[in-house]
């Protein structure tokens, strides 16, 4: 019993992480019909953008505003660094070779992972660092006897904030409504007045920013960061993605969140060393069986 | 009759193929202007092209004096020009009153509120049925019902030109009535100018004061739409041969 509530909470936690991956993955992919490869790497920037500025100075930050600020201000930080990474990918690697089909474009996605992770290894090491414990919140207690430290409470809290609000600006704004059209159909979108480089521009700053925090996080909760972490993220997210359905918001949420608890109760109970085989068996079941996934694409045709 | 709308010798090429081979068209001031031809002539093209989602290869398009070569396409909607496109084009996973809003979402001086909001049962006065399927996804509604949605959405900007394209394409007789009822009315009632493109020739020469017969990409004969119902080529090629009085 205490394995299966310890490994519920930590599988809800990464499963935040995958969730929030997958929201900007699923957003991209909804939009541009592109799978960017390159989206677990920006996951990965954020990672190590969040710990620079968090032991920089010997930890100016966090001696000067506390741990909580500390780390507001990193996922601050890595929110806007990777949301202007985003752009400037959508820049280079995504808008010059749109008009040529969606082959090309897949394969820009590639080289602009390959791009980031030795990007990010140039920069900071192949060797793994690690986020000092000083500047991590840790408290342990108890919650109706549930064993669980601060930082599990603050991702769990913010992961599903920021999930809340992007299910409301997608789902129930005006601006989300000619989001959701230009995924549908961008030149009748464009008829509608929308401009679709703009929804192009928000998608593509949002969904990496999302990662971006998701890294900075992930990099509190297990401490040790490595330049090709973003290829098992962004596996796993994609996982996460295609389990809830691609496209599908609210599926990318509920994808991410089972997927974790999955993955640690496989861990709890079978096997930690075999966790990430069974999260791709899980994705090649799900191709096989449940290609539209759980909640599947959206659809309204008339049969 | 002043003229609103206005295009010169309009090219556009799909690659090798010439698919309008210099177009002139002109739309006055609560005018209606019909577009006919056969499949494949250029008459989607054409408004295609008027509206900016189709790159020309050379001539002008004008509209109200001001040449739209430099107007991004999504700044149409905002200086009146609204276009209902070929095959309705709803978003099928919205609901209908989420693509209504759509509609006017370019332009700026119908924010949100109250004048959304009185332009909306405008609307639906003209298509009560929509009222009713409000909260419905757009892409489960009947043909008919998907036409007048995309014909409201079209309007809801208030336009002071409405491009339609095959608006009566696939529907029963009774509800191509209704189409051209509400399309007489909004031209009468609001002054709304319209560029119909129609297989319907019968039906388009009937409520237009002008048209244009688009062959190949080219006009193959203009002119008053009263005359052209006595053209014994129009009445050959489009009316099945018989005589139309006007
Ligand atoms: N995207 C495209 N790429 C290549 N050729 C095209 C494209 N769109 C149209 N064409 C060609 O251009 C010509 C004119 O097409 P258009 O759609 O304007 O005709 P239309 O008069 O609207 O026909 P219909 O009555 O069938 O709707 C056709 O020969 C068509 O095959
Ligand atoms: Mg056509």
């Amino acid at each position: 019993m205490a394995t299966f509530v310890e490994q519920s909470i930590n599988g809800l936690t990464i499963g935040s992480f995958y969730a929030l991956v997958a929201l900007g993955y699923s957003m991209v992919y909804g939009v541009m019909k592109l799978i960017n490869f390159a989206h677990g790497d920006l996951f990965a920037l954020g990672s190590y953008l969040g710990y620079t500025l968090l032991i920089a100075g010997s930890s100016w930050v966090t001696m000067h505003f506390g741990l909580w600020g500390g780390m507001t201000i990193a996922m601050l930080f890595a929110f806007v660094g990777v949301g202007l990474a985003g752009l400037l990918m959508e820049r280079v690697a995504y808008r010059p070779v749109y008009p040529t089909g969606r082959l090309p474009l897949v394969v820009s996605a590639l080289g602009m992972s390959i791009f980031l992770e030795n990007g990010i290894m140039a920069i900071w090491g192949s060797r793994p660092q690690a986020y000092p414990a000083a500047v991590v919140p840790s408290t342990r207690f108890s919650i109706l006897g549930l064993p669980v430290t601060s930082l599990q409470i603050v991702i769990l809290l913010l992961s599903f904030t920021l999930m809340l609000v992007i299910w409301f600006i997608v789902e129930k704004t005006t601006f989300g409504a000619a989001i959701r059209a230009t995924a549908l159909d961008r030149s009748t979108a464009t008829l509608m007045g929308i401009d679709v480089r703009v929804v192009i521009f928000f998608i593509f700053a949002l969904g990496p920013a999302l990662g971006g925090i998701a890294g900075v996080m992930n990099g509190m909760y297990y401490r040790a960061i490595s330049f090709n972490m973003g290829w098992a993220y962004g596996l796993k997210a994609f996982t996460a993605t295609i389990l809830g359905g691609i496209g599908n918001i609210p599926g990318a949420m509920i994808g991410g969140i089972l997927l974790g608890l999955m993955e640690s109760l496989f861990a709890g109970y079978v096997s930690g060393a075999w966790k990430d085989v069974f999260v791709f068996v899980i994705l090649i079941a799900v191709l096989i069986w449940r290609p539209t996934g759980l909640l599947g694409e959206k659809t309204a045709e008339k049969v | 009759m002043a003229t609103l709308l206005a295009t010169k010798n309009l090219v556009v090429n799909y690659g090798a193929v010439q698919a309008l081979k210099g177009i002139d068209i002109e739309l006055g001031e609560h005018d209606i202007v019909t577009v006919l031809g056969a499949n494949g002539a250029g008459k989607t093209t054409l408004l295609k092209s008027i509206s900016r989602i189709q790159t020309i290869k050379s001539g002008s398009i004008e509209f109200k004096g001001k040449d739209l070569a430099t107007v991004p396409a999504f700044q149409l909607a905002a200086l009146g020009v609204s276009h209902v496109p070929e095959g309705r084009r709803i978003f099928a996973t919205l609901t209908t009153e989420e693509n209504l809003n759509l509609g006017a979402y370019g332009v700026r001086n119908l924010p949100a509120g109250k004048e959304l909001q009185k332009t909306k049962e405008w609307i639906f006065s003209l298509f009560p049925i929509l009222k009713e399927r409000r909260k419905q996804l757009a892409g489960t509604l009947s043909g008919g019902e998907q036409q007048m949605l995309a014909i409201g959405r079209g309007l809801i900007s208030k336009p002071s030109v409405l491009l339609l394209d095959e608006p009566s394409l696939g529907l029963a007789p009774i509800i191509v009535q209704e189409i051209f009822r509400v399309i007489r009315q909004i031209h009468e009632e609001e002054g709304v100018s319209i560029l119909l493109v129609e297989q319907n020739a019968r039906k388009a020469l009937s409520v237009a004061r002008y048209g244009y017969i688009l062959e190949l990409g080219k006009v193959a004969i203009e002119g008053e739409a009263c005359n052209l119902k006595d053209d014994e080529r129009v009445r050959a090629a489009y009316l099945g041969g018989s005589k139309v009085s006007c």
